[in-house]
């Protein structure tokens, strides 16, 4: 089935490899990810205050602009992209003036009539897919391999846009398992990374990675699994520079669940873009005689 | 207690308000933090705590007694917007929005938080992009 895909502005750019890893394992499910003809920046975050519909517009124009190209829904590889395109379908469904509002001042543009609605990539493959046909796909089991799933803020809150419970989610541990992993719970799975503070507070989210991996080291994980290109970047990036400022720390691998699944399904590593994880992901593959 | 909150900037560098803090802050998030009964569940659940001058329920009743000091406070420019407290508060206060509501009062009537200039080449070409975007967000008027 052909998706209509938003991609966002990160996996144009600091995560093409996420890009094309998924790219590649949706086609080998018989899904073809169909980037949208014409799509702008979301703009990241969701307008917060009740008066500001000015932040609504970027993430409304693309929902137009599905609509125009004659599909039903778009699906995103991004959380924080998908949670705020879900955002403004909400807030858009449940206020009809202010539909009308951005509908008058985006004059240009066709009416959006509340036609689209938005899909995170894991969603598809747990409802449209199911883990259970996907289990049957896999050809190397990840056997022996203890992954910590790891969730972050967007995927599940606000709770009117969450694909999974906020407080106990499974999707990613059901993910792992369907894989042949076995999987390590942690009570920091859904605790924010850091966010944009990578910028500016660079050693506050060395911290957040360093608590964040230490809980799964201390449970015997190998690995983290997760989803956010943001996330990717602050517990991978952040946490190897934490090695060097963070006593008795050490990074684990951070894959993003693209990269198992290809892996799984028997694609090559080289299909995986491990050269653009900070800490080698192929390693511990190797060494639990998952690749060679 | 002789420890003065928040620790930042002074007195004199407030923004000008036309009502009270609580009256300015419920018109722009319209959400009901007077029945916040002090429980501490978003201090408990936040991750930055450690790192904050006032905690997120200091915040709430800081709005509530008029304190407009808390527009000088770190704490403010410090959530990420995660939701966490928002998710759990058993009064149902979206607390990520009276957040967001303090710091847009301060953008709103005064200079950006941060400059662009701030930013160096290398960190542009490393960090993703979303990263830049939502912190431009929060962080500029």
């Amino acid at each position: 089935m052909d998706l209509l895909y938003y991609p966002g502005c990160t996996l144009k750019t600091s995560a093409k490899s996420l890009e094309r890893t998924a790219f590649k394992v949706m086609e080998s499910l018989g899904h073809r990810l169909v980037e949208m003809d014409e799509w702008n920046c979301c703009g990241v975050v969701a307008s917060l205050t009740e008066d500001d519909l000015m932040h609504h517009l970027a993430p409304l124009r693309n929902l137009i602009h599905a609509q125009d190209q004659g599909y039903q829904k778009i699906v995103a590889l991004c959380d924080m992209c998908c949670n705020t395109l879900k955002q403004t379908n909400l807030r858009v469904a449940q206020n009809e003036d202010d539909l009308d509002t951005l509908n008058s001042f985006m004059d240009k543009e066709s009416d959006y009539r509340k036609s689209v609605s938005v899909q995170h990539v894991l969603e598809f493959l747990r409802d449209d897919v199911s883990f259970k046909v996907l289990k049957k796909k896999v050809k190397k089991p990840l056997k022996g391999l203890k992954l910590m799933p790891y969730y972050g803020c967007t995927m599940l809150r606000p709770r009117q846009v969450a694909i999974d419970d906020p407080e106990e989610p499974t999707i990613l541990s059901d993910l792992s398992r369907a894989l042949g992993a076995e999987t390590v719970d942690n009570p920091y799975k859904i605790e924010c990374c850091g966010s944009y503070h990578t910028i500016k507070n660079k050693e506050i989210v060395r911290k957040r990675a360093a608590t964040i991996t230490g809980y799964a080291t201390q449970r015997g994980a190998d690995a983290i699994i997760l989803s956010c290109p943001l996330c990717q970047y602050n517990i991978d990036t952040r946490g190897k520079e934490a090695e060097g400022s963070i006593e008795g720390h050490i990074q684990i691998p951070v894959f993003y669940y693209p990269q198992l699944m290809a892996i799984a399904m028997g694609m090559d590593p080289s299909d995986c873009a491990f050269e653009k994880n900070a800490v080698d992901p192929a390693r511990v593959l190797k060494e639990r005689g998952i690749i060679k | 207690m002789n420890e003065t909150k928040p620790s930042g900037g002074n007195i004199s560098e407030l923004p000008d308000l036309n009502g009270t803090l609580a009256e300015e802050v419920k018109e722009l998030c319209d959400e009901a933090f007077t029945g916040c009964y002090q429980c501490g569940t978003c201090s408990a659940g936040c991750p930055y705590v450690e790192e904050m001058d006032l905690t997120p329920d200091e915040v709430i009743r800081y709005i509530i007694l008029d304190k407009k000091e808390v527009l000088l406070s770190k704490t403010i420019w410090l959530c990420s917007a995660c939701f966490t407290c928002a998710e759990r508060c058993p009064r149902d206060i979206n607390i990520t929005k009276l957040m967001e509501t303090l710091r847009q009062l301060d953008l709103r009537n005064r200079m950006d938080e941060m400059a662009l200039e701030d930013i160096s080449p290398e960190e542009y070409n490393t960090i993703p992009q979303i990263a830049f975007v939502s912190l431009f967000r929060k962080n500029i008027g």
